[in-house]
């Protein structure tokens, strides 16, 4: 392994170039654009042996990568907001056809107004789409998450499309030192990838199919049990890598000191490194609080969230994320692993980090001491904005 | 935790530096580092920020630096009063300037005359990069001629390498 200073982006495009893909479809977009450059500039070079197939367009960026993957080929794109929402009737076509390629989003904000910063409303507005969702929180997660994303979508119990989030700007154009494995590491992890879910000459068979009211929930069903399967298959690629590469994740989520936690703050993405700082200062003055991690979205860890916060006094959800008209799509989800897991804990909801918001240490501060208070509202963080009462 | 704060203008590579900074300082082991532009369109000419964060132990906070351990200005115009409410206490200026000022927080370098003489180009990214180096004694010149030789185009690495070392030899004297 070698230690390099990467940006995000840089580090993930490493990460794909180790797992060998072999047709590239991606149309530029801040701030996912230096993954392409850098995907575009490999194959250019040789070092990495690749179709790469310039769109016009993201539709056509993962109608292309669909038809790479049906003839069995490793399939990879990448894109960012706009472009996500511009290629949104291809994602449910995608999941649907059982096609495993993996795609890196840069979370962006979405228009109007036009912004092209940080948030994650690109990503969790697909959340539907049967894709699996993951977030990274820093450069070298993002590396390990491109190797290990082809690994968990192509598994044959998996067979759905991964999407690899990671936050525009803060993530994506931010250095830090990286440890970029070699290709023989990358090969002994990374299996090629073997399918009967492809058109082929010799074994015809008929592929992205009409099913209609009668056999239509079938499929649906199966799809659904696709994405559930990644948890265990998650947890199968994590412990592979961790024998080869010695780094060793934890599955849908991670918990920094929550074990004997009274509050705990939820969040997602690159934003979790402040939030681990937060909850050290203030152990240090002696208050028990935690940290839960959200790596995965989709399959949505309703377990670990239920074993982690049992004991808890109260919970809250951190998200850049608002759906408007009720509240963060995050916040919605926790809520319903809280109550399947019959868990009656008061629960709040900050929206921040929109458009690029910076988000500071004090109003993580501030969240801790509002939960103390345990009560279940959502807020509009650094605003005032208080959305409902109840 | 020591915070970099990068002034200069679009072209003049202070994020460059920034870059090089971080990479140099996290060649050795357990040292941690992370180099950001401030985020938005690039024009050439427009005042931008950099930033570098320097620690022992890995950076959680991805935030832009708002007082710093060190300002380092490319360009003196960009420089003014309100620069030292930027400074953390014993924060120190480092300045690219043919003036002198007369204030233990800025140490200033005529680098424009270094760069002229050893680039041939009114560069002063690396220049300031060395005499960072002299002043704080947080990477060595070694460590700073390998980041320029890991990341920039090799025509420029010893013209880069000797200009890092004239600054630095400068600053001390």
């Amino acid at each position: 392994m070698a230690k390099q200073f990467l940006s995000g982006n840089e580090a993930f495009a490493y990460g794909v170039r180790l797992a060998r893909p072999q047709v590239i479809s991606a149309y530029p977009i801040t701030p996912q654009t230096i993954v392409v450059e850098k995907l575009s500039e490999f194959v250019e070079d040789g070092s990495l042996n690749a179709e790469f197939i310039h769109v016009e367009s993201e539709h056509s960026a993962l109608s292309c990568a669909m038809g790479a993957s049906s003839v069995g080929a490793r399939a990879f794109t990448a894109t960012s907001s706009q472009g996500l929402l511009y290629m949104a009737e291809c994602l449910p076509y995608a999941a649907g056809g059982r096609f495993p390629i993996v795609m890196m989003n840069a979370n962006r904000s979405t228009a109007l107004p036009w912004n092209i910063y940080g948030d994650q409303r690109d990503s969790i507005s697909q959340l539907d789409s049967g894709w699996i969702q993951a977030y990274a929180c820093n450069a070298q997660e993002a590396l390990d998450l491109a190797l290990m994303s082809f690994y968990i979508a192509e598994h044959k119990d998996v067979s759905t499309p991964f999407m690899a989030n990671l936050d525009g700007f803060v993530l994506t154009h931010t250095y830090e030192v990286v440890d970029v494995p070699t290709a023989e590491q990358a090969d002994a992890f990374l299996p090629k990838y073997q399918t009967e879910n492809k058109m082929d000459l010799q074994k015809p068979r008929n592929l992205a199919f009409s099913a209609g009211p009668d056999t239509n929930t079938y499929f649906k069903y199966r799809e659904h049990l696709g994405i559930l399967n990644a948890s265990k298959i998650i947890d199968e690629a994590e412990e592979r890598f961790a024998k080869i590469f010695g780094r060793r994740y934890t599955g849908l989520t991670e918990s920094y000191r929550t074990e004997d936690a009274d509050y705990i703050l939820f969040t997602l993405g690159s934003l979790s490194g402040l939030v681990r700082e937060v909850v050290d200062e203030l152990r240090k003055e002696g208050s028990r609080v935690g940290l839960l991690r959200l790596r995965y979205l989709r399959p949505f860890p309703n377990e670990e969230i239920a074993a982690t916060v049992k004991n808890a006094k109260a919970v809250a959800v951190l998200e850049k994320d608002i759906s408007f008209g009720n509240e963060g799509t995050v916040y919605t989800n926790v809520n319903s692993a809280l109550q399947k897991a019959k868990l009656r804990i008061p629960s709040s909801d900050y929206i921040g980090g929109l458009g690029g918001r910076n988000i500071s240490k004090e109003e993580i501060k501030i969240i801790f001491d509002e939960l103390e208070q345990q009560q279940s509202t959502v807020k509009f963080l650094g605003i005032g904005g208080e959305t409902n009462g109840n | 935790m020591t915070e970099i704060l990068w002034h200069g203008r679009g072209g003049q590579g202070a994020f460059t530096a920034a870059r090089l900074l971080g990479d140099a300082y996290s060649l050795k082991d357990n040292a941690y580092a992370l180099a950001f532009p401030s985020f938005g369109p690039e024009r050439r000419g427009a005042p931008i920020r950099a930033f570098t964060k320097l620690d022992k132990k890995p950076i959680g906070n991805r935030s832009e630096i708002t007082r710093s351990n060190y300002s380092i200005f490319l360009d003196d115009t960009l420089f003014n009063e309100k620069s030292f409410r930027e400074l953390k206490q014993n924060g120190i200026i480092l300045l690219n300037t043919k003036k002198t000022f007369d204030d233990p927080r800025v140490i200033t370098l005529d680098g424009d005359s270094i760069a002229e003489r050893i680039l041939g180009l009114p560069i002063t990214n690396t220049i300031l990069l060395g005499a960072f180096a002299a002043v704080s004694r947080e990477i060595t010149l070694e460590d700073i001629n390998k980041a320029i030789r890991q990341t920039m185009p090799r025509r420029l690495h010893e013209k880069n390498i000797a200009a890092v070392k004239a600054a630095f030899e400068e600053v001390v004297a």
